[in-house]
Order: C-alpha cells, then sequence, then structure tokens
C-alpha cells in the first residue's frame, strides 16, 4: 500500500525508507516516523483493540500517553508486549503485531464482550461468580485471565544487556520543549553542569508540532538551533530518547535511556537501554501539558484523537489522520489544529465548538454545537453534532480531533508527597507548593500553556534554580495566543462515553460508581478501573474526576486527585535488573586456593557469595556419598585438609581488648593466657544465640576472632556498634580481615606429623597443647599463625596464612601430606564430622536458639556484664519444657533421620500439640554406619536413652529412634588432645 | 537518599546498613535493681515517631563508623548526621 | 441486597437503576457499645464478625480517610498458611480456612484464588529448614508439598535453572495458598458489617482517647467526642502513632515496603513464587498485572514510598530467576507503611488501659490474616478473652521472653 495519507514538508527524513510489517503486512515509512505516524499514513487507523470490550482502537494520541495502540512489538525472544506504537521510532524491518484479540485484529471474537456490555458493567464481578463455590478457580477465573491481560510476553529469555550508570549534576532538566530548552540554554551559558533529558528522539517538543513562530523563526529550527548551540557547550550532557521515571529523595532520580530501542537489535556490545540514576543539585521540571479528550457517546473509534495530536501527526510527521477530519473543541486550540491541517491541504469537516462565541473562519466551516455520537465499526465514518438551536448534522469524516484542554504534566511533582492545586484560568491541576526538593517547575508543566509563556519561564526557573543574578536574556518574539477555554467534560446525557479508553470505563461506569457509594477518588479508580490503565490516567483522569465531582456536588478540587507514583512511563523490568541476572546476579567470592580446587575436580556449593567445594570426587565415584565417606574416613584414619577461609575474622587489637571480649561474648575471655584460643558464644542483645567460634589471644592486646562464615558481616557490624556506641572509651581497635589470611584445617592423626614438616616452630603436644595459638613461621619463614582447634573432633589445627600465599601453602600441604595420603575434604565432610562430634552450626544457631537449648547454658556468666546476658534470664527462656540439643540415632541403622522431622513421643499421637522437638542437621555416618542427626527436645537433657518417633510427613518418613548424647564420637575428647 | 558523612561527606545511603532509633546507645546498668524492666524496655519498645527521628547507621560499604543520623521519617529529609561514637559519649558513655 | 448472578442480569436489563450504596454514610453516634478504630481489612472484618459471630450491637468503625486506603489496598494480595511455630501456625489456618468460605459468607466476590503459593529453595539448609516448615504445617492440618526441581520447571518452564547463579534446589508449595483481590476485601467485609446495623464512619479521624481512671470511656475525633464502651485499635501502619495517644510506646517501628505490578499481559505465572536467594516475589493479578515485592526499604519510615535502591533490589531479584520477564514494563510502584513487630508477629491483646484494645504488629504478613485478626479480635472484644488460635500474641511476651520469631532475626524490626 502507498502512503495515501503523508502530506508534504514534516521532520521525516524523506530520502530513508523503512519497510515495516504490522500484523504481517509490508507498508513503507519514513526515518522520523514513529510505527504510528507510519501506519497512519499508510492509511491504517485500526492498531488494537480494548482491554475489556475488546472495542476496535487507533491511536489517541502522538506520545508517551497513548492508551490504546498498544502493539507486540519485533518477534522472538525481543518480543515487546503493550508497546505504544505513539512512541516506537520506525527503523527498517521493524515488526510490529497486535495484541488482546482472538482471531484477526478486524474479527476480534471477543468483541461480543461489547454486546454485553451492559452486564459487564464497573465491578459486576464483585457482585457473582460466587456459585458454586468451587467453580471460581475451576472455571470462571481461568476464563476470566485469558480475556484479560493486553500483550504477550514470549517466555524466552530477555536477550539484551542492561547497564547502569550514575550522573552528577548541577541541574537536571526533564524535557527539552521550549521551557526545558530555554533553561538548559540559560544554565549552560552560565555555566553550570546541566543535564537535559527527553522521553522523545527530537528535542523540541511541541515545538515539532507547531507552525508557530519564534522570532523569525519556525519553532521547530529554534530548537534546532538551541540544541546545536547546547551540543558545543562541554557542561552540558544533552540525553534524547532518555525517560526520566521517578523523583527519588534527596535529589536523586531515575531515568532511562533507550539506546539501542530505534535500532533492528542492539549495536555489539551496546546495552538495550541504561538506567541512569541522576544525582543533581536542582531540577527543572518542563515536562509539559497534556491535551485531554472529551466524552460524548462513542468517542473512542479509531480516527478519534487528541486535536493536538492530528497535528503533531500533520505538522512533524507529514501525516493527515484522515482525508476528511473533523474537530471537537472547547478552546481555541481546536481552530488551530483546524488552521494547520486546512494549510497543507486536508479537508476539514467541521470545527464543533462548545462555545457560544466560536471564532468564524473563512476557510472551513464552525459550528456551534456539541459531537454527540459517532458511527463507523472498525473506524470512524460519521459525527453526529447536535448543534445549539437543537438540530442535528452528520459530519462525514475518518478522523476527529478532541481539544478539551490541557492538563500540566504534574507527574513528578507528587513523587513525594505532593499534592497538584486547582488552577481555575486553565480549568487543570497545576503543580502544588510541595515540591520535591530542589525542584522549579516551568512551562506548560507549570500551567502556562503559551510558548511565550514557557520561553520566560525557563529561563527564570533556570535563574531561580542556580541563584543567577542579573536580568533574563532577552527572549524571542513568539506567535502564539491563550486559548480562551470554556471547561467542557462531556456532553450531557451521554453514558457509553469513553473515559479510560484502554480499560473501558464510561461515564455509565463513574455513575454506577457514584450510585454504589464509590465516591472516593481512590474508590472511583479502584472500583471502576479508572486511570489503572498502561497510561496511569494520563488522558483519563480528569474526566472521571469532573464527573464525578458533578454527582457529588463537589467541585474538582475538593474531590481531588489520585497519587501519581513513579514510573513516568511503563519500564522495563530487565532494566532496572540491570546485569544482575543469570550468573552475575550476586558477586562471586572466591578462596586464594579456588583454583587448586578446581584441578582437584571439586564439585562447589553456594555459602552466601562464597563459592566452597563441597567434595572432591575421585575416578570411580559415582555418589557424592562415596566421596564423602571416604573425605570422613580417610580424615578420621590418617589426615584431612579443609579450606576454611570464608569463616569470619576480626582482629581485636588494643589494651581494652579482653574487657572488649568479655563484653561481646556471653563467657569470660579476660583471664584467657596469651598463647591460648578459646570458644567463645556470642549472644544478641535479646539473649538469642547469635554466633560462636573462636577468640586466640595471640597478645596481651591482640586477639583474632572466628565468625561462622554466614555471619561474618553481621557480626563485624554488631562488634563495632559495642565498640563505637555502647563502650567509646574503651581502647579497642577492630579489623575485619577475612579476606586477608587464608586459612585451612588440617584435622586427622596424622595432622602434626604433616604440619611439623611445614611449620619451622616445636609444635609436639607440650609445646603446641590443645587450644594453643601463636605467631608462627613456616617454610623457612612466611609469617603464619596456627590454632590447636578442632570443628572435627580430631587431633587438628588451623593454620592461616596471608592470602597470597594461600595457594602455596595448600599445595605445600597436599605434598608434605602424600606420605599420609592426605586427603582434602569439602563442606559435605566437614558438616558429617562436625555432626558425629555434635557441634552447633547455622542449623542449631537459628535464631531463635539459646544457649541452654545448646547445652550451653551454665557458659553465660553471671558475674560479668556482656551483650545479651540479662535478657537471656527471662523466664520464657528457661525453665520447664525447654528445648535441649539432642542426637538422634535410629533403632533400625537402615532408617534415615532427616533434618526437618519433628519428634513425637513413641506412643503418643502424631500432631502438632504433641510435638515434643525437631532434627535440625543430618548426616551419614561412615564411622557409625549409620544414620544420624542432632536436634532439640523438650526437656532433652533429661530423656537420654528414650525411644521416640521422628516424623517427617512432607518426605514420608516415620521411624523409630533413639534419643543420645550429641557427641556420637570421642565423647570424652581424647583425640583432640592427643 | 544521601547522607552526608561527617568526615567523607556525601555518600549513598545504599552504602549504609540500617540499626535503628539511636536510644539503642542508651544501654541499660546490668546491675541496677531494674536492669530486667530497663533491657526489656530498651530492647523492644520503640517511640516510633512519624517525624523527626534519631537512628543509627553503619557505614559498611565505607568507613565502618556508626552515625547518628537526624532523619524525619515523614518527608525523608536529613538535617544532622553525627559520629555515633561522638553522640554515646555525649550521653556519658564511656568504657 | 444479596448480590448474584441473577441480581446482575436483572439489573442490567433494567437500567442499573437498582443497585444502592454499598455501604451507609451514617452520622457518628454519641456512643457506641464498641468503636473500631481503622477502616482497614482488620478493623472491618473486626465489625464484621462481632456483628455476625458474636451477636454484638451498637459498633462503630471510625476511618481517618476512606475506608481500604491502608494496606489492604496496597499489599501484593497473596494468601497462604506456610508458617513454622506453633503460635502463628494454627492462627494462619484459622485464616486460610476462612479465606475459603468467605465469599459465600459475605456476599461480595473476592477472588479468592487458591492458585498455590511456592518457595524456592537453593541450598541444603534452606531445604532443611522447609522441610521442618512443611512438616509443622501438615502436623497443624495445613497442606504442604515438597516438589523437585523438576516438577517446578514442569510448571514454570520459563523459571531460570540453567544460569542460576543459585541454582533452585526444590521447592515448598503450598497449594491452598493463592491471592485476593485485596480492595473487595474491604468493600465485602464493610458491606457485610453495614448490612448487620455496623456504622463505618469516613473521614473520621481519632485525635484523641478520653482515659480516667484507667478506664478507657472514648474517642476525640475530627467529628467530635465519640463515647464507647470498648475501643479496638486496628490502624497497623500508624499503630505507634495512634497508641502514643493514650501514652502507650510499643514493640514496633514503623517499615516501608514496596510493590510493584507490571503492565498487564496474557497469563503466564499460574501461582505465586518466592524466590529463596534473592528479595523477590510474584504472582499475576486476574487482571494481568505482574505484582511483585522484595524486601523493606529499611529504615523507618511513615512516607508510604521508597526509593531505588530496593526497586533496583527487586527488579534484580527477578531477573535472576524469570530472565523472560526482562521485556515487560514496570508500570507503578507503591508503598505501605508496616508495623514490624520486634519478632515479626502480630499483637491482638488488651492494654493495660481497661476498655481499650490493641490489634497490630502484622509486619507485612497483615493480608492473609485479614479473617482470622478480625475474628480473633472480635473474640476477644467481646468475651475479653483470647480466641483459641491467638492465645500467643500478647503484648508481655517480649518481657517474658516467649517470642514468637519465625524468622530468627531478633529484636532487629527491619529484619522480619
Amino acid at each position: 500500500m502507498t502512503q495515501v495519507n503523508r502530506l508534504p514538508g514534516g521532520q521525516i527524513d524523506r530520502s530513508q525508507s523503512c519497510k515495516f510489517t504490522f500484523d504481517g503486512k509490508a507498508y513503507t515509512g519514513h526515518a522520523g516516523d514513529t510505527l504510528a505516524s507510519a501506519l497512519l499514513a499508510n492509511g491504517v487507523r485500526l492498531m488494537g483493540r480494548s482491554f475489556k470490550y475488546h472495542r476496535p482502537r487507533g491511536v489517541l494520541t502522538a506520545g508517551s500517553e497513548e492508551p490504546n495502540a498498544l502493539v507486540e512489538l519485533r518477534g522472538g525472544a525481543r518480543q515487546e508486549p503493550n508497546t505504544r506504537a505513539t512512541t516506537v521510532e520506525l527503523y527498517d524491518g521493524l515488526l510490529a503485531k497486535s495484541q488482546n484479540r482472538m482471531g484477526s485484529l478486524r474479527f476480534d471474537l471477543l468483541a461480543i464482550n461489547d454486546r454485553f456490555s451492559n452486564f459487564l458493567t464497573a465491578g459486576f464481578y464483585y457482585k457473582t461468580f460466587m456459585w458454586p463455590a468451587a467453580f471460581w478457580e475451576k472455571l470462571y477465573e481461568p476464563i476470566i485471565r485469558k480475556a484479560a491481560g493486553l500483550g504477550s510476553l514470549s517466555l524466552k529469555d530477555d536477550p539484551d544487556v542492561y547497564d547502569k550508570g550514575f550522573l552528577h549534576c548541577d541541574l537536571l532538566i526533564i524535557g527539552a520543549g521550549p521551557a526545558g530548552l530555554m533553561a538548559a540554554l540559560t544554565a549552560g551559558r552560565a555555566g553550570a553542569d546541566v543535564i537535559l533529558a527527553d522521553e522523545d528522539f527530537v528535542l523540541g517538543g511541541r515545538l515539532n508540532s507547531e507552525t508557530l513562530t519564534i522570532g523569525d523563526q519556525s519553532g521547530a529550527d529554534w530548537a534546532a538551533e538551541v540544541v546545536a548551540e547546547l551540543t558545543t557547550l562541554p557542561n552540558v550532557r544533552i540525553m534524547p530518547r532518555t525517560t526520566v521515571i521517578g523523583a527519588f529523595d534527596h535529589g536523586i532520580y531515575g531515568a532511562v535511556e533507550r539506546v539501542s530501542d530505534h535500532l533492528y537489535a542492539p549495536d555489539a556490545g551496546k546495552p538495550r537501554q541504561v538506567l541512569w540514576r541522576i544525582y543533581t543539585q536542582k531540577t527543572i521540571l518542563a515536562a509539559g501539558a497534556t491535551e485531554r479528550p472529551i466524552a460524548f457517546e462513542n468517542n473512542d473509534r479509531p480516527g478519534i484523537m487528541l486535536g493536538s495530536a492530528i497535528r503533531s501527526y500533520a505538522n512533524r510527521f507529514a501525516v493527515s489522520a484522515d482525508k476528511r477530519v473533523a474537530i471537537f473543541t472547547n478552546n481555541d486550540d481546536g481552530h488551530r489544529t483546524a488552521a494547520d491541517l486546512h494549510a497543507k491541504g486536508v479537508k476539514i469537516s467541521a470545527v464543533v465548538d462548545v462555545r457560544p462565541d466560536v471564532p468564524r473562519s473563512l476557510d472551513y466551516e464552525v459550528l456551534h454545537g456539541e459531537v454527540v455520537n459517532t458511527k463507523g465499526r472498525l473506524g470512524l465514518t460519521f459525527a453526529e453534532v447536535r448543534l445549539a438551536d437543537g438540530s442535528m448534522r452528520t459530519l462525514e469524516c475518518g478522523a476527529l480531533g478532541m481539544s478539551g484542554g490541557w492538563n500540566p504534566n504534574v507527574h513528578m511533582t507528587c513523587h513525594q508527597r505532593g499534592r497538584p492545586i486547582w488552577n481555575d484560568a486553565i480549568a487543570a491541576f497545576v503543580p502544588g507548593a510541595e515540591l520535591p526538593p530542589g525542584m522549579v517547575v516551568a512551562g506548560a508543566a507549570n500551567g502556562d500553556l503559551s510558548t511565550a509563556g514557557a520561553l520566560q519561564g525557563g529561563a527564570t526557573a533556570a535563574k531561580r534554580a542556580l541563584g543567577l543574578k542579573g536580568r533574563l536574556p532577552k527572549l524571542p518574539e513568539t506567535g502564539d495566543a491563550s486559548i480562551n477555554l470554556k471547561p467542557f467534560w462531556y456532553v450531557e446525557g451521554c453514558s457509553r462515553a469513553w473515559l479510560d479508553q484502554q480499560n473501558d470505563v464510561t461515564v455509565k461506569d463513574v455513575k454506577l460508581s457514584h450510585q454504589e457509594g464509590f465516591r472516593s477518588v481512590e474508590h472511583l479508580k479502584r472500583y471502576t478501573t479508572l486511570g489503572m490503565a498502561t497510561d496511569q490516567g494520563k488522558t483519563s483522569n480528569m474526566g472521571g474526576l469532573a464527573i464525578m465531582a458533578e454527582l457529588a456536588g463537589k467541585t474538582i478540587p475538593e474531590v481531588g486527585t489520585t497519587i501519581f507514583r513513579p514510573p513516568y512511563t511503563p519500564t522495563a523490568i530487565g532494566v532496572l535488573g540491570g546485569r544482575h541476572r543469570g550468573q552475575e546476579f550476586h558477586p562471586k567470592r572466591l578462596t586464594p586456593s579456588h583454583k587448586w580446587a578446581e584441578e582437584q575436580g571439586a564439585v562447589f556449593v553456594e555459602v552466601g557469595n562464597w563459592l566452597r567445594a563441597q567434595w572432591f570426587p575421585q575416578a570411580g565415584e559415582t555418589t557424592w556419598r562415596e566421596s564423602v565417606d571416604r573425605e570422613v574416613l580417610a580424615t578420621r584414619k590418617s589426615v584431612g585438609v579443609c579450606d576454611v577461609t570464608t569463616l569470619g575474622k576480626v582482629d581485636v587489637q588494643g589494651t581494652d581488648a579482653a574487657d572488649f571480649l568479655n563484653k561481646i561474648y556471653c563467657n569470660g575471655f579476660a583471664k584467657l593466657a596469651v598463647g591460648k584460643t578459646r570458644y567463645g558464644l556470642m549472644l544478641r542483645e535479646d539473649g538469642i544465640a547469635m554466633d560462636d567460634g573462636t577468640a586466640a589471644r595471640l597478645a596481651e592486646d591482640h586477639f583474632v576472632v572466628t565468625t561462622t562464615t554466614a555471619n561474618a558481616l553481621p557480626v563485624y557490624r554488631h562488634m563495632e556498634f559495642v565498640r563505637q556506641c555502647l563502650f567509646p572509651d574503651m581502647d579497642v581497635q577492630l579489623i575485619s580481615t577475612t579476606e586477608a589470611w587464608a586459612q585451612y584445617a588440617v584435622a586427622g592423626p596424622n595432622s602434626r606429623k604433616l604440619l611439623s614438616q611445614i611449620v619451622d616452630q616445636d609444635i609436639s603436644n607440650d609445646a603446641f597443647p590443645f587450644m594453643a595459638c601463636a605467631n608462627i613461621t613456616i617454610c623457612g619463614g612466611l609469617r603464619a599463625r596456627l590454632f590447636r582447634i578442632s570443628f572435627s573432633g580430631e587431633l587438628a589445627y588451623e593454620i592461616a596464612v596471608p592470602t597470597a600465599y594461600g595457594d602455596a601453602l595448600i599445595r605445600k600441604i597436599m605434598e608434605a601430606g602424600a606420605q599420609y595420603d592426605v586427603t582434602p575434604y569439602g563442606t559435605e565432610a566437614l558438616g558429617v564430622m562436625r555432626i558425629e562430634k555434635g557441634h552447633a552450626a547455622g542449623n542449631e544457631l537459628n535464631g531463635t536458639t539459646t544457649a541452654l537449648n545448646l547445652g550451653m547454658g551454665r557458659m553465660v556468666s553471671k558475674t560479668k556484664d556482656s551483650i545479651g546476658s540479662k535478657l537471656s534470664e527471662r523466664e520464657g527462656l528457661n525453665g520447664e519444657g525447654q528445648l535441649y540439643q539432642v542426637g538422634i540415632k535410629p533403632i533400625d541403622p537402615k532408617d534415615p533421620v532427616p533434618a526437618g522431622g519433628h519428634l513425637m513421643n513413641a506412643d503418643g499421637p502424631v500432631d502438632a500439640a504433641h510435638d515434643q522437638g525437631y532434627a535440625t542437621s543430618a548426616c551419614y555416618s561412615p564411622n557409625l554406619g549409620h544414620a544420624i542427626a542432632i536436634g532439640f527436645l523438650k526437656n532433652g537433657a533429661d530423656r537420654m536413652g528414650e525411644q521416640m518417633r521422628l516424623v517427617s510427613p512432607l518426605t514420608g518418613v516415620d521411624v523409630k529412634v533413639e534419643i543420645t548424647s550429641a557427641h556420637f564420637i570421642d565423647p570424652e575428647g581424647e583425640r583432640l588432645r592427643a | 537518599m544521601i547522607i552526608d558523612h561527617p568526615l567523607l561527606g556525601p555518600r549513598d545511603a545504599a552504602e549504609f546498613t540500617y540499626l535503628g532509633d539511636a536510644k539503642l546507645i542508651d544501654r541499660p546498668d546490668w546491675q541496677s535493681e531494674t536492669a530486667a524492666k530497663d533491657f526489656y524496655e530498651y530492647g523492644y519498645l520503640r517511640d516510633n515517631p512519624a517525624g523527626w527521628h534519631q537512628e543509627l547507621w553503619f557505614h559498611e560499604a565505607g568507613d565502618r563508623s556508626w552515625l547518628v543520623v537526624t532523619r524525619n521519617t515523614v518527608t525523608h529529609e536529613i538535617s544532622k548526621v553525627e559520629m555515633a561514637r561522638d553522640v554515646a559519649r555525649a550521653r556519658g558513655r564511656s568504657k | 441486597m444479596r448480590y448474584s448472578g441473577l441480581k446482575v442480569i436483572k439489573e442490567a436489563l433494567t437500567g442499573h437503576k437498582g443497585w444502592t450504596p454499598a455501604w451507609r454514610d451514617p452520622e457518628p453516634q454519641p456512643e457506641y457499645d464498641i468503636i473500631i478504630i481503622g477502616g482497614g481489612g482488620h478493623g472491618l472484618a473486626t465489625a464484621y464478625y462481632l456483628a455476625k459471630e458474636y451477636g454484638q450491637k451498637r459498633i462503630a468503625v471510625l476511618e481517618k480517610g476512606w475506608i481500604g486506603s491502608g494496606n489492604v489496598g496496597r499489599n501484593t494480595t497473596i494468601i497462604r498458611s506456610n508458617y513454622l511455630l506453633d503460635g502463628n501456625e494454627p492462627f494462619y489456618e484459622f485464616s486460610l480456612k476462612l479465606w475459603e468460605g468467605l465469599e459465600q459468607d459475605f456476599n461480595y466476590n473476592a477472588m479468592v484464588s487458591q492458585r498455590g503459593i511456592l518457595n524456592l529453595i537453593h541450598s541444603d539448609a534452606q531445604r532443611d529448614a522447609f522441610t521442618r516448615r512443611g512438616n509443622a504445617m501438615l502436623l497443624n492440618g495445613a497442606d504442604a508439598e515438597m516438589l523437585t526441581t523438576a516438577q517446578i520447571k514442569a510448571r514454570y518452564p520459563f523459571l531460570n535453572t540453567e544460569d542460576a547463579r543459585f541454582p533452585i534446589k526444590g521447592g515448598l508449595a503450598q497449594h491452598r495458598g493463592g491471592t485476593v483481590r485485596h480492595d473487595a476485601v474491604a468493600w465485602g467485609y464493610a458491606r457485610g458489617a453495614d448490612s448487620r446495623g455496623v456504622d463505618i464512619i469516613q473521614n473520621c479521624e481519632v485525635t484523641g482517647f478520653r482515659i480516667e481512671n484507667g478506664k478507657c470511656l472514648g474517642v476525640e475525633t475530627s467529628r467530635g467526642y465519640i463515647g464507647a464502651k470498648k475501643i479496638g485499635c486496628a490502624v497497623a501502619g500508624s499503630s505507634s502513632r495512634l497508641m502514643s495517644k493514650a501514652d502507650m510506646r510499643l514493640p514496633m517501628e514503623s517499615h516501608v515496603l514496596q510493590a510493584f505490578v507490571s503492565e498487564g499481559l496474557k497469563p503466564v505465572l499460574p501461582g505465586v513464587v518466592t524466590f529463596g536467594a534473592g528479595h523477590f516475589y510474584v504472582s499475576q493479578s486476574d487482571k494481568g498485572g505482574l505484582v511483585f515485592g522484595g524486601d523493606l526499604d529499611g529504615y523507618n519510615s511513615y512516607a508510604q514510598r521508597g526509593n531505588l535502591p530496593t526497586v533496583e533490589d527487586v527488579c534484580e531479584g527477578g531477573m535472576a530467576i524469570f530472565p523472560a520477564f526482562g521485556r515487560a514494563r514496570l508500570l507503578r510502584m507503591w508503598g505501605g507503611i508496616m508495623d514490624m513487630s520486634m519478632d515479626g508477629s502480630p499483637i491482638i491483646d488488651r492494654t493495660h488501659i481497661d476498655g481499650l484494645y490493641f490489634n497490630g504488629g502484622w509486619c507485612y504478613g497483615g493480608f492473609k490474616a485479614t479473617p482470622a485478626s478480625g475474628f480473633c479480635f472480635a473474640h476477644l472484644l467481646a468475651k475479653d478473652a483470647p480466641h483459641p488460635t491467638a492465645t500467643a500474641y500478647r503484648f508481655d511476651r517480649f518481657e517474658k521472653g516467649l517470642m514468637i520469631d519465625e524468622k530468627g532475626m531478633g529484636n532487629q524490626p527491619n529484619l522480619h
């Protein structure tokens, strides 16, 4: 098809043709077109279907406020549902489909809904579909869900990349229309750091859509000239295709730059979009205004548009909305549209004006009256006009422009509690007094609807924002005047007159909402869905408010507005996620010997952000259990080595270091001798166990504290809180050294023999007994730290070296241990050995257990002040019925004892009321030859040897178990001290 | 939000971890006769005002300072930022 | 007036002239037997059950703005009873059972949709914890099922199981969980209460309590003094502000929780999915919007709006598990103010002042609790004794050390 509605002139690039496809049909447009303008140029008015009644929909606007012309853009994994044809820049090869239809766009089977519209009124679904009860999920809801929704996701992974960036400036200017450009020019010339952002791909705002002049130039030329000057200023950053989405606290704005959306696909290495976080001192909101429609019967047919949109298509895009255009207006703006179109040779059927003193025209007919109805199934064919004298006229037209006045785009002024206020002069809401701090509003967004006012407002706003002295620059003359509006919202007696064209909310629905008591503006919105469409009510809300106000006998400002919420326009979830997806969702922390572990074929597991070796499979091993059993047995038999670098480490130094530890641990540390290590239990202030670990006293004024891997950060934060906020005069310093030291556990009967080959000092049992610690050297002089502590229950050490030597040390240990068949073991074997030994870990330190529950009640010192000791004395945490940590073993050694299972009395009922406790950690013990678990049991300390049931109905387990000590292996601790 | 760190200047609030009411500095005396009640109130009761609120923030991704930030919980405006250690000393805390 | 399909048809054929206001707009009386402060979900449900189940008369609900303007109208609409602890699970299961019969009970279609909720598991420790939880649910008579990754993949084929930073190792499902049309809950209860004689008084802000000799006699309001024998407060989000007028300090902080909705989309998500290794959960509304959320912003706030870092954090979580959502667009975001209690669990209890009762501290779990909260608060108000499923929700549990701490985060409200 040829471009039947293409006009001469405009700002499109006729030298560049763009082929595109809509619903499988090929068309041609030009660079500089939007998808909407190109479709209109090709005579396509029908572009979509409405949400509820599936009424035919054409384009209503020429901008981002578009509620109707939503398409599925692109195909495959790049399919973008609900994309506004009015903002899609045309590119060669563009592919678009209509959406929300069953069958073709022309013959949508769901258009049947429109026939039943009388039944499908506002909120009808709250009153029915209740019987029989089970039918909602089975029958009604699936039908409704399928019919609802708009476009479709491809459900393929988004193939594009999104970036995030940070910008700082003195002045952010939102909108590059006359006010924004003038503000940028004023601020830019004054030397301020300026960011000028506009959602459009051509700067200039309405200047590109109007024929008015600025000075001796066209508005568009003036805009281009200003942009050219701004481009030369190094302190001004111009950001077209960039939507500022929200005003957040303290001068932080979110902005989305659409880097590649105007291309067939992003260039190699380029993101699709960038989310900018803009930190600015001051902001000028120059976001312009949105024209509003008028409600009359059947005002939703394709071809019925905002008058200003018709003007945009004609002047900027060189497209006539149709061969014959009519206008329905309550102000002079409608006449401007008619004049512009007439000048381009478009036939004006008539201008229908509601004002008694209608301006006359020699070029076209002007009627004093109202459009009361329209015709045309898939697009407008006729408009019916009731003239002031009561007589009727039928106008033949394929397009009808509605000019109901302008609403300033106050959206972003309301992002922080601000409420707009009513301005009678333009019959619209304008920004209120309470703006986001640092924001100044200029131009049409401030209710100043003339170009002269916009230029003046922009320049003044820049001066105000930056505190510039001196007079305003001389501003050019402009050729527009006030629009002489008579407030007019809807045609008397109309019923199926659309307010929200996307959600199908009509005047009738607002009346019903009022009738049923949903009169507050928020109730109106929620009951009828008015303004909840993808345009957030930019073209629909005011009409609804005006009608509600009249019904309720109130003024519009008394009815008030709903709250504008970010984002300004819908924003891809992908760009808000940025690069944080897939493997890059969170950073990976690797230990210094990660590469070595990889070489050993380790299987890794996520522990927080760390990756730790879980086990080291060997040739011939087919299940993880085989590997883990081997690692455990080899360690207990000879020697094993495990990377424990991820444990949190905090250096505590200062003359008050011991006193400090006395505060943070519930057990005492003041008397710990230099060269000794002690197990420490840390409580939260509420008396619940927070973390456990060891503190090693390397010197009188120097301790090394270890934490669990998971709690490294919170424990360090807590220690700093205690130091800075509670005991600010203690002479103590804390340094988190988790990443400064690589640390390995060397465990098993041969661990001493192995380490003796590496450590330069004497580590015999006498010289370096159980719980000893020291600064040592290894390999002839490398500084290291050695702790004789054991998580496995074996004779064991932990040895630490500066991170850079971690890889070398593990290789050295493996080399020195070869004669003992030293076995690397992972977190699984570590877990097995600690369960065999009954040591608490994360599953037991679950944030609800006390020292008493953990069997360490007596550790809580009563003779000193420590964090948590006082609140741990509360009655609910002590006395009869408390949980105690116990061991659990199956009566039948073949039975599992799953973690998460609940303990029940052997012969009692199995239900929540009779719950006795639960298993926290479980494993298969290769040393014992059966499964074991540790857990918590009511009064558990007194129930050793009792036979109980461990039930896990979730996983189908119900087994007989015996309660034992949690120390399954070497309960006397002889191996530790060997 | 932006927190104007007394030592480091304005920093994005995302660098900080929030704790809560700065009254957490006023930890009771463990040997007082009313210690049990005092610690309960210290640990659990909050003024939770709609308006100005002194609160503790930790510069976790920064210099590890605890700060006392005076912030309005209705507008999010910040009027004052102090080193928590100075505040603690001023409130009589020592060792 | 009884709503039904037949009534809808009849009205459609007769010009919709027969519809009357869903609730009256009465002037406040000088005195009531019971006043409920707060016309949100919990307050309206309380009034409804007081009238319907406990035969109470002369009840008023006082609402500062428009009913349903608080968290009942700004949550992510999820219902579930997948709780672990004794103090909680029976209560939330009671609530879920009330949801199941609610629409027939109050004759309003709130679109209770038991489409299931799934908590994804990403580590062995998480599996252990969820196993314990699932067992607790089953032992309390609720439903729970442990799903394998393959079972999950079959239901959510576009879930990221191939390239996940935190691989999905299974999930705990509650098939009876789901979603409800949130506003309709407030409206349904309001209509049900109104039809039973309850006065719902909007635009009536309580400015103070009249307390004499340790007894609360009534409330000062923007529409004058109103006396009452008993006064129940159900103003979650504003609890501290209201109770400070009775010189009470509460064990809670107010925090903002943001919620998000995308543009309408054809159905993609059959149920509710919660990411276990990031801050993200999502469902799809009947209208087609993806309704999602994540963590609190984390600082005390009464502002009903949040900041960008949390928005990004939530969307990062979303993209991590559903990379196909990248091209869906976020339409609107908003914030609700949560009473974050010191152990993450609510309070339904008498205060130390005679005649003054309190319901609050719902953290961000208040919506699903609405029916049971109303029922149990009504029970407390009517009988001066706690309902059997809500005996643990006492004020004194903190002083006594009887916290109900599902997440094990202690007295740190923003972590619950």
